[in-house]
């Protein structure tokens, strides 16, 4: 099981470790500052994306062996062709928001607001815009999240039996794929709905609001959404959609988590639809299923049951490459961690900043 | 020739010691800085070359007029001075 967990905190990045058997804090970086995504990969190295107020989204690496950080290049838009002043959103790098291992050698690739996705070849060194996605009409279509105007790539999916076959979440524009690296793109959902639309367009493709996308390991057509209205399950790699209706206590949430091993099992942390954003009856449930959505378990054992208005945003549930460990952060800064499935949790006697992101790590 | 000094804020992150540089408006100023501290500029602009929206620019103590081209002039003896904005709390 995974020896690490990093939590990317409104206030500054914390690294656990085991201590006596207990979970504590063996590092801090970044004090003061959001991070916003985190990636740990299998040669010991460590990615941080900060999302500074005044200064802009930075990215930073740990290097494996010397454990010091530096700064890296930053993604950054190409600049705005003088003829393109209709589109909606900004070209300049509001948040990296995802950032996720390519499956080749230097290879990462980060989803941001206002919704570009860029590629390293180099380890985080340099980046490049996708400009196939990028310069695609559609993506004047996407919408905004969170009640802000940019939209954002939260999840990249990467095929793991093939490097150039890519799947992205998009708040807010569904699911598109890529077959051969990111040179062309395709919206490709079918079978979500979203009940706030007008009745039009409520099947469109295009204005999905999924919040997340987790696909299992071992069997990568089996793909999981937490959308804004409902849970969802794909058996073909992203292209066609059936609701999970048996979700409790609610069908609304921002996180998932796909077993690395089992396509039947995923975990979820729902909560009271949207207008509120809290724990159904101030109770802090994971939904687990175990039979690919036909029934779900709510795990308790160990999480607040009482006056807990944890929210989990879409990275802040995360489970090792075992399958048995799990851990999630909440908004009020709640972190529980599990080493047998979700049936029980623990919390470790520390108090984090607002969590945003929860990663264990590879190594 | 015009002193660029930096928001003691920014050390957390990098080093952005005051300079004496060539420039006659506030962005050759500020472009002379970025040329010998190119990591700097990301701090400050944004990926279109703008300012960034929380970043403020004063010159001799008051705010340049011009945040768009950065075409405020500046004289020898002048000084930039370049904070974080702040907006209340």
């Amino acid at each position: 099981m995974a020896e690490r967990i990093f939590v990317g905190t409104h206030k500054g990045l914390f690294e656990l470790a085991r201590s006596g058997g207990a979970w504590d804090v063996a590092a801090t970086q970044f004090l003061g500052d959001p991070v916003s995504s985190v990636l740990a990969e299998p040669d010991g190295a460590v990615y941080a994306a900060l999302d500074l107020g005044h200064f802009g989204a930075k990215l930073w690496r740990r290097e494996p062996e010397a454990g010091a950080w530096r700064e890296l290049g930053v993604p950054a838009f190409p600049p705005k062709p003088a003829n393109d002043g209709d589109d909606p959103h900004p070209w300049s790098l509001g948040k990296i928001w995802s950032l996720e291992p390519g499956g080749v050698a230097g290879r990462l690739w980060v989803g941001t607001m206002p919704g570009g996705l860029f590629r390293s070849d180099d380890g985080g060194e340099s980046w490049s815009l996708n400009e196939a996605l990028w310069r695609m009409p559609e993506r004047r279509q996407w919408t905004g999240v969170a009640g802000g105007a940019q939209p954002g790539i939260h999840s990249v999916l990467v095929d793991p039996r093939d490097p150039a076959d890519i799947r992205i979440g998009v708040s807010t524009a569904g699911v598109w794929a890529s077959a051969d690296a990111g040179a062309s793109w395709r919206l490709i959902n079918r079978g979500m709905y979203a009940e706030y639309m007008p009745p039009e367009r409520r099947e469109d493709p295009i204005v999905q609001d999924v919040h997340r996308l987790a696909r299992c390991a071992a069997f990568p057509e089996t793909v999981w959404c937490q959308h804004h209205n409902g849970v969802f399950r794909s058996t073909d790699s992203g292209k066609n959609w059936h609701e999970i209706t048996a979700i409790r206590p609610s069908k609304f949430g921002f996180a998932v988590a796909a077993h690395p091993c089992d396509p039947d099992t995923a975990w979820f942390v729902p909560a009271v639809k949207d207008e509120k954003r809290i724990p159904v009856d101030g109770k802090v449930v994971v939904a687990r299923t175990r039979d690919g959505g036909k029934s779900f378990e709510m795990l308790r054992s160990g999480l607040p049951q009482r006056h807990a208005y944890d929210l989990v945003l879409r990275h802040a549930l995360d489970v090792d490459a075992s399958g048995r460990m799990l851990a999630f952060g909440s908004s009020s800064g709640g972190l529980w961690i599990s080493e047998d499935g979700g049936d029980s949790w623990t919390m470790p006697e520390i108090r984090l900043p607002p969590i945003l992101t929860v990663r264990f790590s590879a190594a | 020739m015009p002193t660029v000094s930096f928001t003691r804020a920014l050390e957390r992150f990098l080093q952005a010691p005051p300079a004496v540089v060539d420039g006659s408006t506030l962005g050759e100023a500020l472009a002379a800085v970025f040329a010998s501290r190119p990591a700097l500029k990301g701090y400050v602009f944004d990926d279109q070359g703008g300012l960034r929206r929380h970043v403020a620019v004063y010159v001799n103590g008051k705010p340049a007029r011009d945040r768009v081209h950065l075409s405020d002039p500046v004289g020898p003896d002048d000084k930039i001075y370049v904070f974080q904005a702040l907006s209340g709390g």
